[in-house]
């Protein structure tokens, strides 16, 4: 379409200093965005509560589209499960009673586990998850990975809380509003996570790669000792996570450790728990300059 | 008596006797389209890669290519801080970029006054070429090699949907020039 003649300069002069007025408008919104831009990359933090409260306006939108988006998912999942029913219930049952043994040999190991920590004095308290809530949203148009979740701080959520389904780590809150918080997955190009490989002691960081998979990166350089199809679990350090939950499998042998794909993928999952920080006084300790010390 | 042609009174706005357009569903509507444009790609749960176009730009960038002079040029100052605030960009990227993008299309339009669709879809195309990776540079994750290819599918998609959205704008303004308004 023509442009209209708005833009022609008239003998009007109303016209001409609007006209005009528009422009400087325009640049100082450019300049102001510019600032507001280096601000807030500067300070991540900046402004997260006008956000948190945005999110919080849209939370009575976003909570029924994620329930219709969960219960549509298992619809299709069931008719899915019509094909191949057969053969799959044969093998599904074959697995099965290998996973019974396997599950009483780890009651063994458990019971074992027990028995020993009793005697070193030790006890690891069951951590209970602070919210169970749906992910009702996430950031599909941006490079960055965010999810955003159904619960925030009326819920008791906090900023630094480790989030995970029942497969394994979905990431940790970054923000939270009242009742929303905004989560930050592990394909994040700025998530770092310390794992450790499950069956033995390596230790590596997983770090998200924007594209999707995870970059792990040992920490002990030399010769490689991983192989795709090693599972990596949080290894507890840093204070955030539990140890022992599942993060990823190595699918490509790199120089500095592996690529690997996600365990537990937030678009399956349909409810996340939010646990509480696994050793808040590491994480304050790790969050304090040299210069002072740790008060009592 | 029967008329001959039932429509012969009314044009592609409706009845033209006794009707006018509404003032406000006139000035509002390329507005709140871009808002609810802006807020859609929060319901996509998208782990791996950015996979929805950014819907407010491209609606934006429709009504301003489509629709020359409704918009005005400093609408990407709040139209952009809206975006900002569910984009999951830091707050600040999409004002900028925004208002970048009106002031450069005002430019291109001094230049181009007279345009074909073809020309248009060429502008539109352009612009998300270079607002793409600029808002990945600004996201304030690392910028990487890997990243940079993972934006590829939404790029070609984004640009590919252009005419649709150009199409969906022509219909939002058939309704915004509707005439809802009885008079008298």
């Amino acid at each position: 379409m023509a442009p209209t003649g708005q833009r022609r300069s008239s003998y009007s002069r109303k016209a001409q200093y609007s006209l005009f007025t528009g422009y400087i408008a325009a640049g100082v919104g450019a300049l102001v965005g510019a600032v507001l831009l280096g601000l807030s990359l500067w300070q991540p933090g900046f402004l997260s509560g006008a956000r948190g409260t945005a999110n919080d306006a849209a939370t009575p939108v976003t909570q029924p589209v994620a329930a219709a988006r969960t219960e549509s998912k298992g619809f299709i999942d069931a008719v899915r499960g019509y094909y191949r029913a057969g053969s799959q219930n044969a093998a599904l049952k074959r697995e099965m009673e290998l996973a019974r043994i396997r599950l009483g040999e780890a009651a063994a190991v458990e019971q074992e586990n027990r028995r020993l920590k009793a005697l070193l004095g030790l006890q690891d308290a069951e951590a209970k998850p602070v919210a169970v809530a749906r992910l009702v949203g996430a950031s599909a148009a941006s490079t960055r990975r965010f999810a955003y979740l159904g619960a925030g701080r009326a819920d008791g959520v906090a900023v630094g809380m480790p989030v995970r389904s029942p497969r394994g780590v979905i990431g940790r809150i970054l923000e939270v509003g009242n009742h929303s918080a905004r989560v930050l997955l592990l394909t994040d190009p700025e998530s770092v996570l310390p794992v450790r490989r499950a069956q033995d002691e390596v230790v590596a960081f997983a770090e998200g790669r924007g594209d999707g998979l995870i970059r792990i990166r040992l920490i002990n350089l030399g010769i490689n000792p991983l192989e795709p199809g090693d599972l990596f679990v949080t290894s507890g350090a840093g204070g955030y996570y539990q140890p022992g939950v599942a993060v990823a499998i190595a699918t490509e042998i790199t120089d500095d450790g592996a690529l690997a794909r996600i365990v537990s993928d937030p678009a399956a999952a349909d409810y996340v728990s939010v646990l509480p920080i696994f050793e808040p006084e590491a994480v304050t300790g790790a969050g304090t300059p040299i210069e002072r010390e740790l008060g009592e | 008596m029967e008329r001959l042609n039932p429509k012969s009174r009314s044009d592609a706005y409706g009845k033209r006797i006794n009707r006018s357009h509404s003032t406000v569903v006139a000035t509002v509507v390329p507005y709140v389209s871009i808002l609810i444009a802006s807020l859609v790609p929060v319901f996509f749960i998208a782990s791996a890669l950015p996979v929805v176009p950014p819907l407010g730009f491209l609606m934006l960038l429709a009504w301003r290519l489509v629709r020359p002079g409704l918009l005005p040029v400093w609408a990407g100052f709040p139209l952009g801080l809206f975006d900002d605030l569910f984009s999951g960009q830091p707050l600040g990227s999409a004002v900028l970029l925004w208002s970048v993008a009106m002031i450069v299309i005002e430019l291109i339009e001094t230049r181009f006054p007279w345009r074909s669709f073809a020309q248009d879809w060429f502008t539109a195309g352009l612009i998300l070429l270079v607002y793409m990776p600029a808002a990945m540079l600004v996201s304030g994750g690392e910028p990487t090699l890997a990243a940079l290819v993972a934006l590829g599918p939404q790029l070609v998609l984004s640009i590919l949907v252009f005419p649709l959205f150009a199409r969906l704008v022509a219909r939002l303004d058939q309704m915004r020039l509707t005439r809802w308004r009885t008079v008298g």
